[in-house]
């Protein structure tokens, strides 16, 4: 539905994009992900057409977004933006929501049948009556939704639309975005810092670094098949140690960590320099070595133990991270300088190219 | 002290009384300045719209250059429609000399700067993210200039409070154009500066009052209208 094109964008001296290109199916829930400043609010506002590209392209439904002014507007018309700030405008709740309808000429009636809609959808058809400053943060993000999708867009571009609300807000804003792209089959890009939040709502996603777009999946193939150490970090793999394949017999590989062959599901081959990717909530830690399912067994030092809210962070003297429940860690007895067992199956270690 | 206490007394019972003179200089100078204001925010508000949503060279000259007018002087200005509307003027032949016609020329030229300039600012003053907003919503470059007034609305009814007390306080362009012919071209300032000089302190502090309501009743209204 959007092709983003070898995108380009600069500012002076600045590259704020480098090259990037991008393809967002018709219906998904894309999300792209990343540190602050790396982009992704550029990208937003390139492919809302608020801004133009120093070079590259951004097709809509195949035809070229940027080629005149009138196009731009039309095809602007089909998209709406919800951005980090609800910018109201100075007026009352239903005003708000009749701005993009008033813009495109929409009669009267069908305008009050739309705006009660939007507000019903949004769950603020109470109100109506309400002058904007007078809501909370959350209740104007959702009025700010509300005057997004009364026009009733193909593509619904988010900029960090929960950056500033508290987890409650926050809940109720990702509710109503999966039950926008659900009930009205609409195309949704969201660009966030969070990467549970991009994780918890995402169809596909994209990871933005510096301005390049660094690896487009699943959300699955992003946070356990990350492709580069800056990727791994940013999703949360704080075990990334550096080492070589030692083998691989049919797809069974063998690396060695601190002194270990662990076993791993990889194509790499025998020789191959890699970085080795373990999610810390994939490590178990055990007092026994036992007899599990469980291929890899490391024999650890515990350095440091870190309460968490409902988990606990146990780091070893190797610099392993693993995080298990509270309920785990006090039936284990755990304490720093305890001897215990890192325990973590073949199918949980990614192996990135080093 | 009991001058002033005489005037006041003066002043009141004229007002009171509804003295003939007192309210036809009133009148006069209501009408010259409501015109003026209307005239002016009709050309100038969209000519300070016209300025902040264009990029085109030497804007930040002209945006000091119009600010620096906020200070014209208003015997400048008189002197300046002397010279373009007097008789053997430019624009002598329209015969606005002398006429409150004329006056109302003065104030529009006098109020210009002001208005341009804090429209100007009353629409930079508009965030940023509510303008890209307009743009997002699908607004055509016509309806985001409108969008964008509308929500500068009450800077620019500041602008409108600010020119409009200019104008009504002025005397000097007043006194130059118009010549402060009783019945004609009269207006509170002018009648004050006379009657003072001849003495007629009660009924000099009695205009002063009347200016200083119309001045506070016409604030209250657009103040009024403001917080709406």
């Amino acid at each position: 539905m959007i092709e983003v094109k070898r995108l380009s964008k600069r500012y002076g001296e600045k590259e704020i994009l480098k090259d990037v290109n991008l393809t967002i199916e018709r219906g998904e829930i894309f999300t792209i992900i990343g540190p602050t400043g790396s982009g992704k609010t550029t990208l937003l506002r390139l492919i809302d057409l608020l801004d133009r590209p120093t070079s590259g392209d951004i097709l809509f439904n195949g035809i070229d977004a940027n080629a005149s002014s009138k196009r731009r507007r039309e095809t602007r018309r089909k998209m709406s933006m919800l951005f980090q700030k609800p910018a109201l405008f100075k007026t009352g709740v239903y005003e708000n929501v009749t701005y993009g309808l008033k813009f495109r000429g929409i009669d009267r009636h069908s305008i009050d049948e739309k705006v009660k809609h939007a507000l019903d959808t949004v769950g603020l058809f109470d109100y109506a009556k309400r002058i904007a400053p007078t809501l909370s943060g959350g209740e104007a993000q959702r009025v700010a939704l509300a005057r997004a999708i009364v026009t009733e867009p193909e593509v619904l571009l988010l900029d960090e639309p929960t950056a500033n609300l508290d987890p409650i807000a926050t809940e109720k804003i990702e509710e109503l975005i999966v039950h926008i792209n659900r009930e009205y089959r609409t195309t949704i890009i969201m660009a966030t810092h969070d990467r549970i939040q991009g994780q918890r709502l995402a169809d596909r996603i994209a990871v933005m670094m510096s301005g390049e777009i660094v690896q487009v999946g699943q959300p699955h193939e992003i946070f356990y098949s990350p492709k580069n150490r800056e990727i791994a970090r940013f999703v949360g793999v704080e075990n990334i140690v550096p080492s070589v394949v030692e083998s691989n017999d049919g797809g069974l590989a063998v690396v060695n960590i601190f002194g270990s062959n662990i076993t791993v599901i990889s194509t790499l081959k025998a020789g191959e320099g890699v970085l080795v990717c373990i999610r810390p909530e994939d490590i178990m830690i055990s007092r026994e070595t036992g007899k599990s399912s469980v291929r890899n067994v490391l024999k650890v030092k515990i350095s440091k133990i870190v309460p968490l809210g409902p988990l606990v962070r146990v780091k070893t003297e190797n610099s392993l991270v693993a995080l298990i429940t509270r309920q785990a860690a006090e039936d284990l007895q755990l304490n720093a300088g305890d001897e215990v067992y890192a325990k973590f199956k073949a199918t949980s270690v990614h192996l990135a190219c080093g | 002290m009991n001058e002033i206490i005489n005037g006041l007394i003066k002043a009141i019972e004229l007002i009171v009384t509804l003295d003939p003179e007192v309210i036809d200089i009133t009148l006069l100078t209501l009408r010259i300045s409501i015109a003026s204001i209307l005239i002016t925010s009709l050309i100038f508000i969209p000519t300070g719209s016209l300025i902040h949503f264009h990029e085109f060279r030497g804007k930040r000259w002209l945006i000091n250059i119009i600010q620096t007018l906020f200070a014209l002087p208003t015997v400048v200005v008189g002197l300046l429609v002397f010279l373009l509307l007097s008789r053997a003027g430019p624009l002598g032949f329209l015969g606005f000399f002398f006429t409150p016609t004329g006056m109302v020329i003065g104030q529009v030229i006098l109020i210009a700067p002001i208005m341009t300039g804090l429209t100007i600012s009353a629409l930079s003053g508009v965030d940023k993210t509510i303008r890209d907003t307009i743009v997002s919503l699908g607004a055509t470059e016509f309806q985001a200039i409108l969008a964008t007034i509308k929500e500068a609305r009450y800077a620019i009814l500041a602008a409108v409070i600010a020119g409009y007390s200019r104008g009504i306080s002025e005397v000097g362009a007043a006194m130059m154009i118009g010549g402060n012919i009783r019945g004609y071209t009269r207006v509170l300032t002018t009648a004050i500066a006379l009657e003072t000089s001849m003495g007629n302190i009660e009924f000099s502090l009695a205009l002063g009052i009347i200016l200083m309501s119309l001045a506070f009743v016409i604030n209250i209204i657009l103040n009024r209208v403001q917080q709406r």
